[in-house]
């Protein structure tokens, strides 16, 4: 079964693109355009991966994050936090709150893959 | 009786005399003699008492004369006298007209000559010190003219922290929203010979120069140490203190130039914002743009449709980076370059500075965990504390928490400051709503946020759980500093040494105003009214009057710089030197000032319904007690004496003056012999003790009433 991955979001622009490479990639793929969409989400769909951008309004990506691991029952699901913030101070943040990886926009698309794929235990 | 006729009389006196003695001398001779021989001697007698006669009245003339010489002698003396103490006295212009034996008359030209000398001296000096005087007056009004000229505030303090000079700027900047208590006498707070300390807090006055005496120390003549505060009117105010010292590099006063850099911080602020925004919007539509194009050329074989939604995001984004980065160019012009002003600190010295604050403000109790002694921060001390105290103030209140425990460590490149705690972590929703109120509370602290405070640090902050120990914990990652030196212990200058005699001829247990509910009240719940005078002596009733009376209230462990006052009093007599030394107030400081009758109402309106805590409070009541009959103002609330509750707590030691038990509990001494410094000083000392008596078992007023007079007792017979 193919793995599923959620991309949570609030820019069209790099939803669209993120979806393309994740369903080319042979993944499963959810769109959420914000953090209180996001945990609706992540119960329905049961992600193996989210991609998370931090920078969203009402609900941040360090708060969604931090839901997510306060329910034992989503201990298991990669996060990897995409973030226009590019300090070191808050990946430290984000990798505190639980994420698995954090990675700094503007990214390489190859290198994306490459972490989405190896958290995903480098199967399709 | 005139002169003459004295000299005549004496003259005649002494002719009788002189008769007398040989009249008597002859008749007894005569008495002797047989009648022959006085018949012989009256013949030989009678026959020649011409010649008798004419020897006889030549010996009288000349002892006479003789006589009339030094006589004369003697009176021009007696005018030399006279004149000579005229010049000396009264009038210099005044000159011996010579006269009399020529002794005198020398002696006269020599006296003239003496005086003519003394005019020209007197003349000569008294001309320079005009020219002196006039060249300091006119440069004392170019230093005035630039003063005020100065769109910074400059006050100038000895280092008791008394106000020496002060411009009007100044003036403006802390006369924001004056009391009542000083503006009915038309006076602010700003003035000469107040105390800084009710201006700015003292913590940070003493923090500031202790960095100036570590840089003097290690050889840098040109010291400052700055730092940013809020202002009593809420104005965000940068301070520079640049210090006064001599040759020996030991400090005795301090300059201090102050910016309101509100407005300053607010356009900074955005600043930051814009800068920040430009950072993470190209950032984000580059990333758009890369995706779009790396999906292009990584999947060639991808359909029109495809292909045409990647070429328009690329677009889209394209323009929209273009258009932010004009926008953004346009703006930035009107933002001035401006810095937050970070002063590096040592990670330990942070910790026990919030655990004060926690123990002071909050009544939470805070532990900590070792601190690393290399570990140095880069941090606006006062902000990170108000940000800390405030999260401690909600969590206390919302999650019911008491106690925390600190725990500063190195992560890396950043400090990690943990606040731990059993119990619930802060909910993120519940954070994200604290992190963006002010820092405010009852007229404390900043007008920043717990955001702005973050931002300004390039810090960051959140609220977990750790999964092993099941604590809770708010964590602030602060950038770490580059190492510096251990910061030696500063001695400050030795203020002169508490000279008030420890003596009770007031009593100080008795006083009517104690009631058994107050009584029973515990000591960590009352308010207090901490005070302080000084006099112009010792001896209240021997005419010494108060000069000052300096007072701050002290309500649930927290001394109250907001709640304070200090008056300078017109005592309507003249003060000694010896005690000008001690308090610095000079008799000029004290015209114009209100008198004791106009300021104990005020004092008592203040003092009102609170407990008077004061150190050798005796001493201070006293005089306030002398002054009833003069004033009808009776104080009649219970007295605390940290003299004697220090005598208490360490019974065993025997100096218990101020200076020394100040030092004794850790109470920075700084500020001292002004009357509010004193009484900062006192109150401090005094929240000190209440744990201390805790210990032995003492909490209420009464047993704390109690145990100092017990103590008085012991100290009488010892």
């Amino acid at each position: 079964m193919a793995k599923r991955v959620l991309i949570v979001d609030d820019e069209p622009n790099i939803v669209t693109s993120l979806e393309f490479l994740m369903q080319r990639s042979g993944y499963e793929v959810r769109i959420a355009r914000n953090g209180e969409e996001a945990l609706e989400q992540v119960s329905a769909f049961q992600p193996d991966l989210i991609l998370l951008d931090v920078m969203m309004p009402l609900l941040s990506g360090y708060e969604v994050c931090q839901k997510i691991r306060e329910n034992s029952a989503w201990q298991d699901v990669q996060i990897v936090m995409l973030t226009a913030k590019g300090r070191e101070i808050e990946a430290t943040k984000g990798l505190a709150l639980g994420a698995n990886a954090y990675i700094t926009k503007p990214f390489s698309t190859k290198e994306l893959l490459a972490k989405v794929h190896e958290l995903l235990g480098g199967t399709v | 009786m005139s002169l003459k006729v004295k000299f005549v009389l004496s003259v005649a006196g002494l002719f009788t005399f002189i008769v007398y003695i040989i009249g008597t001398c002859l008749l007894i001779i005569w008495y002797n003699l047989d009648s022959a021989e006085q018949a012989l001697i009256s013949r030989i007698l009678i026959e020649r008492i011409g010649i008798i006669a004419i020897f006889t009245f030549f010996l009288l003339v000349g002892i006479g004369s003789a006589l009339e010489r030094l006589f004369s002698i003697y009176v021009h003396a007696t005018r030399l006298h006279e004149e000579t103490r005229l010049i000396l006295n009264a009038n210099p212009d005044h000159r011996i007209i010579p006269a009399g034996p020529s002794e005198t008359q020398q002696l006269a030209h020599i006296i003239n000559a003496f005086a003519d000398r003394h005019q020209d001296l007197k003349i000569d000096v008294e001309t320079r010190i005009r020219s002196a005087r006039a060249d300091l007056e006119e440069e004392k009004d170019i230093l005035a003219a630039l003063m005020s000229e100065l769109t910074q505030g400059v006050l100038v303090c000895n280092i008791e922290g008394q106000i020496l000079l002060y411009n009007n700027r100044a003036r403006q900047l802390f006369n924001y929203s004056t009391d009542k208590l000083t503006t009915s006498r038309g006076g602010g707070l700003v003035g000469l010979g107040r105390s800084i300390f009710a201006l700015i807090e003292r913590t940070i006055i003493v923090h500031a120069l202790e960095h100036l005496h570590y840089t003097l120390r290690q050889g840098n003549g040109s010291a400052v140490s700055h730092f940013v505060t809020t202002a009593k009117g809420g104005q965000l105010i940068r301070v520079s203190m640049t210090p006064v010292h001599h040759k020996h590099k030991e400090i005795t006063g301090f300059v201090l130039t102050i910016d309101d850099i509100t407005h300053r911080y607010e356009v900074n602020n955005r600043k930051d914002i814009l800068l920040q925004s430009i950072v993470e919007h190209t950032r984000s539509s580059l990333a758009n743009i890369r995706a779009a194009i790396e999906t292009i050329l990584e999947y060639p074989d991808m359909g029109r449709d495809h292909l045409n939604l990647f070429t328009k995001i690329i677009r889209e984004e394209s323009i929209a980076l273009s258009t932010q980065l004009d926008r953004t160019l346009r703006e930035t012009g009107e933002y001035l370059e401006s810095q937050w002003p970070l002063e590096n600190m040592h990670g330990s010295d942070l910790i026990s500075a919030l655990q004060r604050q926690f123990t002071n403000k909050l009544n939470v109790q805070a532990h900590a965990e070792p601190v690393d002694t290399t570990l140095w921060i880069k941090i606006d001390s006062y902000s990170i504390v108000q940000a800390m105290t405030y999260i401690m103030r909600r969590l206390r209140d919302q999650y019911d928490v008491r106690e925390v425990t600190f725990d500063l460590q190195r992560s890396g490149r950043f400090a990690r400051l943990d606040m731990i705690w059993y119990g619930s972590p802060i909910k993120a929703e519940v954070l994200h709503a604290w992190e963006t109120q002010a820092l405010v509370t009852n007229g404390e602290g900043t007008p920043l946020t717990l955001k702005d405070v973050a931002e300004r640090h390039k810090g960051e902050f959140w609220c977990h759980t750790d999964k092993q120990t099941n604590q809770a914990y708010f964590r602030l990652l602060l950038p770490i500093a580059l190492p510096e030196p251990q910061l030696e212990l500063t001695i400050m200058p030795q203020v002169t040494p508490e000279s008030r005699p420890e003596y009770y001829d007031f009593d100080l247990f008795n006083q009517p105003g104690q009631k058994p509910e107050l009584d029973q009240c515990l000591l960590t719940e009352l308010t207090y009214t901490v005070f302080d005078t000084e006099t112009t002596g010792l001896n209240p009733s021997e005419g010494d009057e108060i000069i000052a009376i300096g007072a701050i209230r002290l309500v649930n462990g927290r001394l109250l710089r907001h709640e304070s006052m200090e008056q300078l009093i017109d005592p309507q007599r003249s003060i000694s030197s010896q005690s000008v030394n001690i308090h610095g107030i000079s008799p000029e400081m004290l015209q114009g000032q209100p008198t004791i009758e106009q300021v104990l109402p005020i004092f008592y309106q203040f003092a009102e319904d609170t407990v008077l805590v004061a150190h050798n409070a005796a001493f201070d009541m006293r005089f306030l007690q002398l002054k009833e009959t003069q004033t009808g103002i009776k104080f009649i609330q219970p007295v605390l004496d940290t003299l004697l509750l220090s005598a208490v707590v360490h019974p065993s030691l025997a100096d218990h003056s101020l200076e020394t038990i100040a030092q004794r509990l850790g109470v920075n001494i700084i500020g001292r012999h002004t009357a509010l410094g004193d009484a900062i000083v006192t109150g401090e000392v005094f929240l000190k003790l209440i744990p201390l008596l805790a210990e032995q078992g003492i909490f209420t007023l009464k047993d704390a009433r109690e145990a100092a007079q017990q103590s008085y007792y012991a100290m009488l017979q010892y």
